[in-house]
């Protein structure tokens, strides 16, 4: 065996793939690759379709529970949200092309995720996104804001999905790779749902969508690894979007959807034909023929290879019923989309490739997938932050206060949003700007579907596990907010180079911190992507496993909203207050410190006083609602006054004012309810074993910290809706 | 009242349209009818342009579907008087079809926007609007990238002079004024009539505006006008 190492002849290019990966892809195929072969293999083993570094840790997420029907593993995850009515969806990332053309980088993302979810049955009905950027004063960052958001709204407002929720965040780790993370969530019926494993022997494989070009070849192992200056050379890897042959792709789909004839469906996503075809007869464990001289070309000489990888967008592949080719295609024709009978399936277990009459490919399908590699990377431990020392405080807390809600982390998102369509489908109860959006389920109107997406990256870099729990409980706090029950999540981590232990550590310990939220608040993982190598020049990011949420209100009506309704009734402080000031907003941006352990998340007590505000909110008990996260209790109360333009005098709890007012303990909820019903109030959450208190009343046109000061709601809108708007004008 | 909703490809408000009209018209939902069609339905009270990006508005917005094969039978129903409603990228297309004076431009921001905004209702004599109060405002969201109504000025001051301005942009109080210009468009004007007030072409979404839970009422009048007036 030794000799026969010895003996290889690497290529000059292994696209991607390590001399190990090269020596098992000799023992599989019993002979030298191909260049077409070879390209197959080194896409389906990249990172990003193979999850080789990460597959050992994400298998010990929880993904069950009563109501889940699909979960991780198929194009998006699948949950019954009753009534025979089933929410679809996932999140996913599209870093890397965004960097290096946001526009078309972030439209693509999009529409990735959209087809992994219609894909299933499903209507989309809405879109979410996680973006970061790197510090407002680097040079390229306006640039990149500008490009991504437009690249969003392009796309979204095109196919005229409503884009409803999202978070964004600046941080100079950013600087070098930007994150664009976004999710889906469709509607469909329990009993209509569609997956992607072939079967039917001599079934017809079809090629629907967009014709085939020579964009994004190899945009997976371009994906799957890290940037360095000269990363602008890889703009030819980023696919080019069109949202018009998407939203007729989606209702060709669907149209097909309504007829019996699909007997698997999968998007071509990365990798393109290679991943789709690969998969679908894995699944399935069938052989495939495909004819690639059938794929509809929109180029001339193209060769089999570029045909196999190419990521060109907008396309399907179909396994159908024998004899239904007919039906299909002219729903097809009708949309004026490309149809293609392209191969059959075979009992073969192989894959094999033929262009013009000649084979061009002949690959076994198992062995490929069994041997993708798996790895257990090695890893340390993050060392615990050493606690906060004294703090200096450079700002009296009024000044603070009115700095901090216009600093770029707290400023309002309003110039983003609104460049999203996020009204299309006349469904949307709540619209961005609150907790979480609320989407009513069509079709039956009198329930909605409560949706957010969430991450503290600071917090996981100081503590992954804590950061981790801390990401899937905000967003579980955040559907509680407006009287959801959180029911799955979908994951996307976002890290650096898996291959120095200390990023694998912050990975490992983020799916601990993952995990141990899931099982403690009933709340399985559903769907996920991983984005690893996110490093330029051997910087990584701060680790980001963004959260996407969701969850069901059973009567729309009873939704809650976080701006003060009223002057003159009482707010409460649901949660204990201790004062954590480590790792917070008001401790980076007001102290220029980022010290200390983040927040510790208790989920004990984050159920107990979660459940107690839903049930205040369903019970139809408490005016307005909002939770405590960044920036604490006081940027709540000035984000609470700002929504409505009513100001508040309040008292906090006893102890350091700065402690108190921007510390960010978890578990905590701000709730309004008329005066004379806050005995009541307070009895029923205290009953439900969460610890309330009075902070005092809303009203007048300031927010007034007793012992502290006054500032004028206005003055804080002004701090507030400013900077992000200046910030683009170039100001 | 039998009402039309005509689909291109690359519409896609046509459902957010249809549930309006089904909510003022006892439950009844309008017809649907594709873009590839030349014939319309017999007896059509209404025929409804949705909102949408037809053809991916890659070329002019609303010129491609402006020559589709439906358009003709379109323009020759609302030469002989059939109503037509044509909402944002519905309003670029009859502008486009010569059902309107005028062309929608690119937002003056050059950006896509999508928010609330103050409308005030400039006639009330039309079956469009009848039952709202001249000098009314009302609220209803637009969501447009090229809404920049453009007009030369003597055709400005014949649509004044007949009446034929449905609505403008404005403040909670009805205050037409530059600051409340959403997009640039000539004169704050959102959205017009025909000369014979049978067309109604506006950039807003009154279809948005029809539902307590999501968006409120303030368009319902619209429809509620058109119901009356047609049934």
């Amino acid at each position: 065996m030794s000799e026969a190492k010895k003996a290889v002849k690497y290529p000059n290019d292994l696209m991607g793939l390590s001399k190990a990966e090269y020596d098992l892809v000799l023992e599989i195929m019993g002979r030298e690759p191909n260049q077409v072969e070879l390209g197959i293999f080194s896409v389906m083993w990249s990172e990003h379709c193979s999850y080789k570094s990460s597959k050992k840790w994400l298998k010990t997420l929880p993904t069950k529970a009563p109501w889940v029907i699909c979960g991780p593993g198929e194009n998006a995850g699948v949950i019954d949200i009753g009534d025979g009515n089933a929410a679809i969806f996932k999140m996913e990332s599209h870093n890397h092309p965004s960097f290096i053309e946001p526009y078309q980088g972030a439209a693509t993302g999009v529409g990735g995720i959209l087809r992994d979810v219609f894909t299933m049955g499903a209507r989309p009905i809405a879109n979410l996104n996680a973006l970061r950027f790197g510090s407002p004063d680097h040079a390229k960052t306006r640039h990149l804001v500008s490009g991504v958001v437009h690249g969003i709204g392009g796309y979204g407002n095109s196919v005229g999905v409503p884009t409803v929720a999202g978070e964004v965040n600046f941080h100079p780790s950013y600087n070098g790779n930007i994150l664009v993370n976004a999710m889906t969530v469709g509607l469909a019926k329990t009993d209509k749902i569609f997956y992607s494993a072939a079967a039917g022997l001599g079934n017809p494989v079809v090629y629907v969508g967009s014709k085939t070009g020579r964009d994004g070849i190899h945009g997976a192992t371009m994906a799957s690894a890290e940037f360095t200056d000269d990363s602008e050379e890889k703009r030819p890897t980023v696919q080019v979007g069109d949202p018009f042959t998407e939203k007729l792709l989606i209702e060709a789909c669907l149209e097909l959807m309504n007829t019996d004839t699909i007997v698997a469906i999968q998007d071509m996503g990365a990798a393109g034909l290679t991943s789709s075809s690969f998969e679908m007869a894995s699944k399935g464990g069938m052989g495939i023929v495909i004819d690639l001289d059938k794929v509809p070309a929109r180029e001339t000489g193209m060769t089999p290879f570029e045909f196999m990888l190419s990521e060109s967008q907008e396309r399907m592949l179909i396994i159908l019923k024998p004899g239904s080719e007919p039906q299909a295609e002219a729903i097809f024709t009708k949309w004026e989309l490309d149809f293609a009978v392209i191969g059959h399936l075979t009992d073969t277990g192989r894959m094999v490739l033929r262009f013009n009459g000649e084979q061009v490919g002949d690959l076994p399908i198992d062995p490929l997938a069994a041997a993708s590699p798996e790895y257990d990377r090695p890893w340390v431990k993050t060392p615990p932050q050493k606690p906060l020392g004294r703090v200096n405080h450079p700002l009296p807390f009024i000044e603070a206060l009115g700095k901090l809600v216009g600093t770029p982390d707290m400023a309002s998102r309003r110039w983003i949003w609104q460049q999203y369509d996020h009204l299309i489908r006349g469904n949307t109860a709540q619209i961005p700007g609150g907790d979480a959006a609320v989407v009513r389920i069509e079709g039956n109107e009198g329930k909605a579907l409560a949706m957010t997406t969430d991450c503290t990256p600071r917090y996981v870099f100081a503590d992954p596990v804590e950061g981790g729990k801390q990401a899937v409980a905000e967003t579980w706090r955040n559907i509680t907010a407006v009287g959801g029950r959180p029911l799955a999540i979908t994951d996307n981590m976002n890290f650096g180079n898996p291959e120095r232990p200390e990023i694998m550590g912050q990975f490992v310990g983020a799916v601990e911190g993952i995990r141990e939220a899931c099982l403690a608040l009933d709340y399985p993982v559903v769907s996920g992507n991983v984005s690893l190598y996110n490093e330029t020049n051997g910087k990584g990011i701060l680790p980001t496993p963004a959260i996407g949420g969701v969850g069901v209100l059973d009567d729309v009506t009873k939704m809650a909203t976080l701006a003060f309704k009223l002057p003159g009734e009482a707010i409460l402080l649901v949660g204990k207050t201790n004062g954590h000031l480590g790792q917070s907003v008001y401790l980076r941006d007001i102290c220029g410190q980022e010290d200390g352990p983040p927040p510790p998340v208790d989920l004990k007590v984050e159920r107990t006083n979660g459940d107690a505000v839903r049930m205040l909110i369903t019970k139809g008990m408490v005016s307005a609602v909002h939770d405590c996260s960044d920036g604490g209790l006081a940027i709540a109360l000035a984000e609470m006054a700002m929504a409505s333009g009513i100001g508040a005098e309040v008292k906090l709890p006893s102890g350091d004012a700065f402690e108190i007012g921007f510390g960010e303990d978890q578990a905590r909820y701000v709730l309004t309810c008329p005066a004379d019903k806050a005995e009541a109030v307070i009895a029923a959450a205290e009953a439900a074993g969460a610890p309330v208190a009075k902070l005092g009343l809303t009203g007048g046109d300031a927010l007034t910290f007793a012992g502290q000061g006054t500032i004028s709601v206005a003055a804080l809108k002004t701090a507030h809706e400013g900077w992000l708007p200046g910030y683009m004008a170039g100001k | 009242m039998k009402a039309a909703i005509i689909t291109f490809p690359g519409s896609n408000r046509e459902r957010d349209m249809r549930m309006a009209l089904t909510r003022v018209n006892n439950g009844k939902a309008p017809l649907d009818v594709w873009h590839g069609d030349s014939d319309l339905p017999q007896g059509l009270d209404l025929i409804v342009l949705p909102g949408g990006f037809s053809y991916g508005d890659y070329l002019r917005v609303g010129a491609m579907a402006a020559n589709s094969p439906i358009m003709r039978a379109v323009k020759a129903r609302a030469d002989a008087g059939t109503r037509v409603l044509a909402v944002c990228n519905g309003f670029q297309i009859a502008c486009e079809a010569g059902l309107l004076p005028g062309a929608l431009m690119t937002n003056a921001g050059l950006q896509f926007i999508c928010k609330e905004v103050n409308l005030r209702i400039e006639t009330t004599q039309s079956e469009f609007t009848q039952k709202y109060r001249k000098g009314q405002t009302i609220r209803v969201p637009v969501a447009h990238h090229d809404g920049n109504y453009t007009l030369d000025a003597d055709s400005v001051k014949q649509l004044e002079d007949e009446d034929r301005i449905a609505f403008r942009y404005a403040d909670g109080l009805g205050n037409v004024a530059p600051e409340t210009n959403l997009n640039g468009s000539v004169s704050n004007i959102a959205g017009i009539y025909n000369a014979k007030k049978t067309v109604l072409g506006l950039m807003p979404h009154p279809e948005n505006a029809t539902d307590p839970v999501c968006g409120g009422t303030d368009g319902l009048g619209l429809f509620e006008s058109i119901a009356e007036s047609l049934s």
